[in-house]
């Protein structure tokens, strides 16, 4: 199997479609706040299993969803029924959140997840990543004083990420650009076949933690979740 | 060159697509609402059942429901699919959360494949739905039915109405998927007042009697379908979700508490009361707040007349109570006589209107799934005050309404003194016939019997007023009492129904009737040289005392 190209070429000229969010959370909501957006993007974002047959056509499987209620969060929302696709996210979240904690600032970062197409390059040249859909969620880590204000911030938070599900809805539904649907050959190149029980698009997430001073400090960290799942 | 008009197979690939759609899209709309966690299991393997790939049960008494609504139509231009969730409460009352939306628009894409891409986003719009229908504010109050409330859907298909939702409703578009025909939009209009309404508000008892009435809508459109409840599943016990109505006579709580089914009330609307005759004439008349009556108020001066009332007795006529303490958007309430002396008759039905229409809460289709939610009478939509007004005389006698107030309320006398007819309380002879001694009720635990007067006795007794206490003559109202839920019975029967209704109407201190207000002024007046005088001299005294307060 092909490792995953190098750095993606750069966005917005690549006729990248970029959508930006922005959270307030407590730190404890941190992770289910994250899972609840990008679960919801990858929900509109992933397809059954294909299955080719011959005379280049192909079934599609099905894909399950289920209800995730959060615990710090008065919010509930629907994720694709796959444990791999959750675990890997759930990855991602949690060093994202360690990433958030450890930096000491002011609690501020960045998740991406970013959608891309694979394209093929001839040797020596790797392949190339071209994204056309970046989601960008911008987190903003605040402290509360007592009991009162963090049951508001349970409502509040959860009101917010009902606007944002709204949002992302809104995204989905104008049809803008979406991959052609491959070819057997090329089915790698535009979605993620590892998992077992759904397909989603090809994605990475990455994340950035901001510095009082609004710099980014720590270097952008990539993590292509197909290698961290091949570990 | 593509053919601009529509194969035949692909004509009916889209009517096959938009009928099932519209059938999914119920499905997904109805078990959001259930208020349980769903959870469907991918499969790699493509089952050729799962339309739009993706795994959404149908539940057979709803997909039963959508068909019937469709009646073999899709939706098209001027007709739309609609899944209407409102709310029913224990007591009945219930009001409309949102519209959920299928409609199509003459927009038409001639360009699109169906079989590929307009099923995809056909997939892709029910992924959208899957999501919104948890961001609603309907989401978190059907995860908390059962109890007090319980979620229903109604199906429809026609124009859409949306005014039962109050004011200031907000729409959320799903999204749109356009077609060779038309193009398909998905939405939701929610009642937002909810919003503000913290959802612990459910989880108390009521009252949420208020609020409800306030969004009561009469439906300007009897619908022909019937609502249902969201959770369907049989056999499981769903909680209880309505109080049982209680059939003991005994119970027939004050209006001042919130209305339970078994209270014995009955409404009347401000059209049937008219002034009451004037009493007597040294008594102020205190207008009361929303009805049309006096309600004679004066200390002493209230006459108090055991008259013996029956029920049907020309005198008596329907007595009226006002109750202060009722929310102001409630409908004016009576409480009825009865049959017997004292105790009436509870109603077998909720005294509260419901809407119209039909409305079912319990219809086993296909084999009875739906738990049985609501006692049969909550369907009966006529008032109680029909009937109740046969049994007890015109409307005009509803004036006849008579308050017995003795002096000394609260005096204790020792219990064979007392006898019902005379006993220095309304209401008296209203009060159950049987007096138990306090050391036979287990509830009781009376309290001291007051050493002296209570002040307001004073008022009572104010001057000459004795006297007219046996007058009796006067014949102002008669409240009728029973014994409010969870009072006790006292050595009197005086309970805290009684006890509340009155003081919640204290009589007008005497200073304040003008005749003797004027007086008493002047009196005043005159001795306030004097008691400066006293005070001067107790200068000291004073000082030293607030010194100690510090």
């Amino acid at each position: 199997r092909t490792r995953c190209c190098g750095p993606t070429r750069a966005g917005p000229a690549m006729n990248c479609r970029a959508e930006v969010l922005e959270v307030s959370v407590e730190a404890r909501q941190v992770e289910e706040a994250m899972l609840a957006v990008l679960h919801t993007v990858l929900l509109h974002r992933s397809t059954g299993k294909f299955h080719y047959k011959k005379e280049g056509t192909y079934s599609i499987g099905t894909v399950g969803t289920q209800d995730v209620d959060c615990d710090f969060i008065d919010f509930a929302y629907v994720r694709v029924s796959s444990e791999e696709l959750d675990r890997a996210l759930r990855k991602a979240v949690g060093e994202f959140k360690d990433a958030l904690r450890s930096s000491g600032s002011d609690g501020m970062g960045q998740i991406s997840l970013e959608f891309y197409q694979k394209k093929k390059s001839r040797w020596p040249f790797s392949d190339e990543c071209i994204p056309w859909e970046l989601w960008t969620i911008k987190v903003n880590v605040v402290n509360l004083a007592n009991e009162q204000e963090r049951q508001i911030c349970r409502e509040k938070v959860g009101e917010k990420l009902c606007e944002k599900i709204i949002n992302i809805v809104e995204v989905m539904n104008r049809h803008e650009y979406l991959p052609k649907m491959p070819t057997q050959s090329e089915v790698d190149n535009v979605f993620d076949t590892s998992l077992k029980d759904v397909q989603p698009y090809l994605y990475k997430i990455s994340y950035q933690i901001t510095d009082t001073l609004g710099t980014s400090v720590t270097t952008t960290m990539r993590r292509l979740i197909k290698d961290t799942l091949a570990l | 060159a593509m053919d601009t008009d529509l194969s035949s197979q692909d004509r009916k690939d889209l009517d096959k697509f938009i009928k099932f759609f519209a059938l999914k899209t119920v499905q997904v709309i109805v078990q959001a609402r259930l208020g349980e966690k769903i959870c469907t299991r991918s499969s790699s393997s493509p089952t050729g059942s799962d339309w739009f790939n993706l795994a959404i049960k149908d539940i057979p008494e709803v997909t039963h429901e959508a068909k019937k609504a469709l009646a073999g139509q899709l939706p098209a231009v001027g007709r739309s699919m609609c899944v209407e969730i409102s709310l029913k409460t224990s007591e009945g009352d219930s009001m409309e959360l949102e519209i959920w939306c299928l409609e199509m628009n003459e927009k038409c894409d001639k360009e699109i494949k169906v079989s590929y891409t307009v099923y995809n986003r056909l997939s892709l719009l029910l992924k959208s739905l899957l999501a919104i229908t948890r961001v609603t504010p309907a989401y978190r109050l059907s995860r908390k039915q059962g109890h007090e409330y319980v979620i229903l859907y109604r199906i429809y298909f026609g124009e859409v109405q949306l005014s039962g939702l109050g004011e200031g409703f907000q729409t959320v578009r799903v999204g749109t998927v356009g077609t060779p025909v038309g193009t398909i939009t998905l939405s939701c209009a929610y009642r937002i007042n909810l919003a503000f309404m913290s959802n612990r508000q459910f989880e108390r008892t009521p009252p949420i009697m208020g609020i409800i009435i306030d969004h009561f809508v009469d439906r300007p459109y009897p619908s022909s379908s019937p609502m249902h409840p969201c959770n369907y599943r049989a056999g499981e016990d769903n909680g209880a979700v309505y109080p049982s109505v209680e059939d003991s006579q005994e119970v027939c709580t004050t209006s001042f508490s919130t209305s339970p089914p078994s209270q014995c009330v009955f409404t009347v609307t401000k059209a049937h009361f008219q002034t009451p005759p004037p009493v007597v004439t040294d008594t102020l008349k205190v207008p009361v707040m929303g009805l049309a009556f006096s309600h004679q108020l004066s200390s002493s001066r209230l006459s108090c007349q055991p008259a013996a009332l029956g029920v049907g007795s020309a005198d008596m006529g329907y007595p009226v109570l006002f109750a202060g303490g009722l929310n102001a958007a409630h409908p004016h309430q009576l409480i009825g006589p009865g049959k017997e002396g004292g105790v009436p008759p509870v109603p077998s039905q909720p005294a509260h209107g419901t809407q119209a229409d039909q409305e079912r809460m319990c219809t086993p289709l296909d084999g009875g799934h739906y738990s049985a939610a609501t006692p049969s009478s909550s369907e009966d939509t006529e008032t109680v005050s029909n009937s109740s007004e046969g049994k007890c005389g015109s409307p005009h006698d509803l004036l006849e309404t008579i308050f017995i107030r003795k002096v000394g309320a609260f005096v204790n006398k020792p219990i064979n003194q007392v006898t019902m007819a005379n006993l220095d309380i309304p209401f008296a002879m209203f009060a159950p016939k049987n007096v138990e001694l306090e050391d036979n009720d287990p509830m009781v635990n009376p309290p001291d019997s007051p050493e002296t007067e209570s002040p307001l006795q004073g008022s009572l007794h104010s001057e000459g007023s004795s006297g007219s206490s046996t007058g009796n003559t006067h014949d102002d109202f008669v409240m009728i009492d029973f014994k409010p839920a969870f009072s006790k019975d006292d050595i009197l029967p005086m309970d805290l129904g009684t006890f509340y209704r009155e003081f919640q109407n204290p009589p007008q201190l005497s200073s304040l009737s003008i005749d003797i207000g004027a007086q008493s002024m002047a009196e005043d007046l005159d001795s306030l040289p004097e008691k400066l005088a006293v005070h001067e001299k107790n200068v000291k005294e004073f000082d030293a005392f607030v010194e100690t307060l510090q």
